[in-house]
């Protein structure tokens, strides 16, 4: 802490923020992590570890939501790309209300916006219990569509238009400009839509319950242990998914915006 | 033609979007018990519920003061941090920075859940106190606000700082006249973001609420497990209230700033 003191009082303006982070922040990831090596009678232990990775169980949940994810993410960037394409670059007049209308969704609480999908899907098919799998996914995408599209406008927004210009120039047709030029400098905007949806549709339960969903995902795992005040296993499952989104965030740093800029430069 | 099929991608994806929230709408204002029941007629019942029934009211208006308040909170926090970090050492910004990204990327449930083994289990604080909501809340929403703030600083100019101090201000008083009011629209924006996310919260909110109180969000997760019919159909009245709420929001933030460009426009001819 004493670094934090520098000459500059100004610099000192930070340190209740800094102490609130690490109480708040830190102490609780250590604290998991302290809860999912030991047992019950506070032992140290690796029992919540091995039976996280013998036990089909959580291992099936935590499968299920990655495909569960994956699938998810795959329908909102399909139906996102194109959408977040179209606003920024179709020339409308009123381009950002347009967007506005499709984000505005986003403030109305998800459980209101769910209950309201749930009432038109029960009319669609009658019982939403014979539908898990792909009503999970109408949920997750309805739920999350708009953090798809807002990053991938604002990636298309800032394609500057004098490379297409060039590219076509150089003689290449509309679907080359598109594939070699467009596509590589929305990357950015891609990867961060993805792990904007990707990680809250593994942990989401509450969309999923509310659909009348019976399989797991971790989130759920987490309530359940929760519920039962298994506090060991819960932070052991709290400590697998951090890890994940640990490593998906390594992933997709390497792909942010000042690699973007590179790229562009290049 | 290629105008016209854009149009149609665009109507396509807004319909899929807002057929259930006009349904809700439509089905708000009538006696119907079930969308796809029979509608006898137009009624307003279902709004006066929202204002009538206890548990509905008392929700509404927790909800907002927590978030209100969670968000006042965090905006502070996150406006005193930045602006320490902002004048900082390289390490010792880059620790805040990176302790500030973990409740960002990190799973609510994990930020609930962690917290809660912390304060109530371990420290024994109890759920009634509302103290390990708050901090929930208040962890959620500070680094967003943090990260709203941060380019605002970047953008700043350090010599009016000094030149306020050549001009025999206290380095408090350019703190607060000269850099603050700059910073303003991220503060804003920072506090809208927060009442957003504090609002549209779940995760942390079971984790650390008092049995007796409710969110919208916990409201309405429990609400929907069970059978009461008038809760229920009171519910569509809320998310149109919200509905309506939000787009007059963007109607009026709009011709606001549409004024606003006109004015600088004039200014300028």
């Amino acid at each position: 802490m004493k670094k934090l003191r520098l000459r500059f009082s100004r610099s000192q303006l930070c340190l209740p923020y800094a102490v609130f982070l690490i109480l708040f922040v830190i102490v609780p990831l250590i604290v998991i992590l302290y809860y999912a090596f030991t047992n019950g009678q506070g032992h140290f232990t690796f029992d919540n570890f091995k039976s996280f990775f013998t036990n089909a169980n959580t291992i099936g949940t935590l499968l299920y939501s990655l495909y569960l994810a994956a699938v998810t993410t795959i329908i909102c960037l399909l139906i996102a790309y194109p959408t977040a394409y179209l606003l920024a670059r179709s020339g409308f007049k009123k381009q950002y209300v347009l967007l506005m209308l499709f984000i505005a969704p986003m403030w109305i609480n998800f459980t209101l916006r769910i209950t309201a999908l749930k009432e038109v899907l029960s009319v669609l098919e009658g019982n939403l219990s014979d539908f898990p799998f792909l009503n999970s996914v109408i949920g997750l995408t309805y739920d999350f569509l708009p953090f798809m599209i807002l990053p991938l406008y604002t990636s298309f927004l800032k394609l500057d238009k004098s490379l297409l210009e060039a590219a076509s120039d150089l003689g290449a047709n509309k679907f080359f400009v598109f594939l070699q030029v467009t596509l590589p400098l929305s990357v950015p905007g891609i990867v961060s839509g993805v792990t904007m949806v990707l990680l809250p549709s593994m942990t989401n339960c509450v969309v999923l319950e509310m659909l009348y969903n019976k399989t797991y995902i971790p989130g759920s795992l987490i309530d359940s242990y929760f519920k039962a005040f298994d506090w060991n296993r819960g932070s052991m499952i709290s400590i697998v998914l951090l890890i994940i989104i640990f490593i998906v965030t390594l992933v997709t740093n390497r792909f942010s915006d000042k690699d973007g800029e590179r790229r562009t430069i290049l | 033609m290629k105008k016209a099929l854009s149009c149609v991608w665009l109507a396509i994806v807004l319909l899929l979007i807002y057929i259930p929230i006009i349904i809700i709408a439509v089905y708000s204002f009538t006696d119907a018990k079930m969308v796809g029941g029979s509608i006898g007629g137009v009624s307003l019942d279902n709004y006066a519920t929202l204002f009538k029934n206890e548990g509905l009211r008392d929700m509404i208006i927790g909800t907002v003061i927590l978030a209100l308040g969670s968000a006042l909170i965090s905006t502070i926090l996150a406006t005193l941090g930045a602006l320490g970090a902002h004048y900082s050492k390289r390490v010792p910004k880059a620790l805040i920075d990176i302790a500030n990204r973990v409740p960002v990327v990190n799973a609510d449930v994990v930020t609930g859940f962690s917290l809660c083994v912390l304060l109530i289990i371990i420290l024994g604080i109890s759920k009634d106190s509302y103290i390990p909501l708050v901090i929930g809340h208040v962890v959620l929403c500070t680094p967003f606000v943090y990260l709203s703030i941060i380019p605002k600083l970047k953008q700043l100019d350090n010599n009016l700082y000094e030149a306020a101090l050549d001009l025999g201000a206290t380095p408090a008083q350019a703190l607060f006249k000269i850099v603050l009011p700059q910073l303003i629209p991220g503060i804003i924006s920072g506090f809208m973001l927060a009442v957003t996310l504090s609002l549209d919260d779940y995760f942390i909110t079971t984790y650390t609420k008092p049995a007796t109180f409710n969110t919208i969000s916990t409201y309405v997760y429990n609400a929907t497990k069970g059978n009461q019919t008038e809760v229920k159909t009171a519910l569509w009245a809320l998310s149109t209230l919200i509905f309506l709420i939000v787009v007059i929001f963007v109607v009026v933030t709009n011709v606001l700033s549409m004024k606003k460009e006109k004015n600088k426009r004039e200014k300028i001819s």
